[in-house]
């Protein structure tokens, strides 16, 4: 699809906007589940059920003062929450909406994709760096060294999905698990133990509970933006709910068939009429919406499950368990492929 | 191709001139009422001992070096993982999956020779 450049200007405007949405309403389903979890109610004061409370939120951070201690070096502590919100946003444009919605349509968007994580490492790193606090330090050390960990696994987790389909493209991915009477070709079933590594993975990725070690209050405060305030902890918080809101999109175009609706070729073989028309693309996008929303629920759901680990047993589970399955996974896929052939 | 970067290049852009403009608008509207203690690093409500640009745990300088060998050995992996289907179709899938079987092998002797010597031991 080669659009003009304001065309994909605007559309890249549109995505983002819908990312900072869904991120305030994020913000808010996270603090009603786990209110209801907790046997309380959550946020219900500011707007009906208190569903204004994510943007009265951000209305107060806006008008904070930024303090930036005398000690941190102010340009690198004002990069980092920088850096962390242009990536968690720029990973929107690589995510399938629906048939032929997709920003950058790239051949290499998923390698794109493992690129940007890497990158949200330095953001991390470097806040804890710069504030010159040590618990800041120690949040960004602990936080750079899970990331790093759990992003070979990730990277053999996908690769066990790029095997199956021969393809680093999240478009041909996703078309790809159109067959099996749009069911049962979701790369869930053709490879669980892939599925069950990336979401494990993407937990540690995001930096979401039972991986949540970088801003474990009880010890380290506030982690990695404990010397933040004002907009530029706003920042951090919005780049992380951003950062789980994609990480449930990858998920589901990577497992879960994206876009694609459930038993999408059997319904439109029943209704020939639906294929190619603007009814399947909003049916597309609302499906892709409310998969990516389950998960959104299923990593709330979790924080409230899962007790927060160790850091030795964070470090044995992703050195000494997932890595070698990871490795172990990708080939027993690429053998099944060779005998299936 | 280059051209099918340009629409992440300009969703890049957007972005870097959102968070722009919430830093500054940030800046500009929010209080300025400094002072000493309120730019102290924060340490318990102690004051703060020592720099925090101190030493640390050689651990992580490990986890770190032990990271790029395998983070490279995955990178050498995906084109493999790509054309894999190709190969099957050519009819040689067999003999570069041996290949591979062998390339992982000898990695995963270097992660449990990792493992063996200590290098992941966090406690």
């Amino acid at each position: 699809m080669d659009l003009a450049w304001y065309w994909t200007a605007l559309i890249a405007f549109v995505i983002i906007n819908f990312l900072l949405i869904s991120a305030s309403v994020l913000v808010y389903a996270e603090r009603k589940v786990s209110g209801y979890m907790q046997n309380r109610p959550g946020p219900n004061r500011v707007g009906p059920f208190g569903f204004l409370q994510p943007f009265a939120d951000v209305v107060k951070l806006v008008f904070k003062e930024n303090i930036v201690p005398t000690l941190a070096n102010p340009f690198v502590h004002s990069l980092a929450p920088m850096m962390m919100v242009v990536i968690a946003m720029a990973a929107g444009a690589l995510i399938p909406f629906a048939r032929g919605v997709v920003i950058a349509d790239m051949d290499v968007s998923i390698l794109v994709l493992l690129a940007l994580t890497s990158i949200s490492v330095y953001g991390v790193t470097l806040a804890g760096w710069s504030s010159n606090s040590k618990y800041s330090l120690l949040g960004g050390l602990r936080s750079s060294a899970q990331m790093i960990s759990y992003e070979l696994s990730m990277g053999l987790a996908v690769l066990s999905v790029v095997l199956i389909s021969s393809s680093l493209n999240m478009v041909t991915i996703v078309e790809d698990q159109a067959g099996g009477f749009g069911l049962f070709a979701w790369n869930v079933f053709r490879n669980p133990v892939g599925c069950i590594l990336f979401i494990v993975t993407a937990f540690a990725e995001t930096n979401r509970a039972p991986f949540d070690l970088p801003e474990a209050e009880q010890e380290l405060v506030g982690g990695y933006h404990t010397e933040y305030s004002g907009m530029k902890f706003g920042m951090f918080f919005l780049a992380e709910y951003v950062n789980f809101f994609v990480a449930s999109f990858v998920i589901v175009t990577l497992f879960f068939g994206g876009y694609l609706l459930p038993f999408e070729s059997v319904i439109v073989a029943q209704f020939p009429a639906l294929a190619d028309s603007y009814l399947l693309m909003a049916l597309q996008v609302l499906t892709v919406i409310l998969k990516a929303g389950f998960f959104a629920y299923v990593f709330i759901w979790v924080r409230w499950t899962l007790p927060r680990f160790k850091y030795t047993q964070l470090m044995t589970l992703g050195w000494k368990y997932l890595l070698p399955l990871a490795l172990v996974n990708a080939l027993v896929v690429a053998v099944v492929l060779a005998i299936l052939h | 191709m280059l051209s099918d970067f340009t629409p992440l290049f300009i969703q890049l852009l957007i972005a870097i001139g959102l968070s722009f403009t919430l830093l500054k608008a940030a800046a500009l509207i929010g209080p300025k009422r400094a002072n000493t203690i309120k730019l102290t690093s924060y340490e318990s409500g102690m004051d703060p001992i020592g720099s925090a640009r101190d030493r640390y745990s050689v651990k992580f300088y490990l986890v770190a070096m032990i990271f790029i060998v395998f983070d490279v050995e995955v990178v050498f992996l995906y084109p493999w993982a790509v054309t894999f289907s190709e190969f099957l179709d050519a009819g040689v899938g067999l003999g570069v999956l041996s290949v591979v079987f062998l390339f992982v092998i000898i990695l995963a002797i270097g992660l449990l020779y990792d493992i063996k010597k200590g290098g992941l031991e966090f406690d």
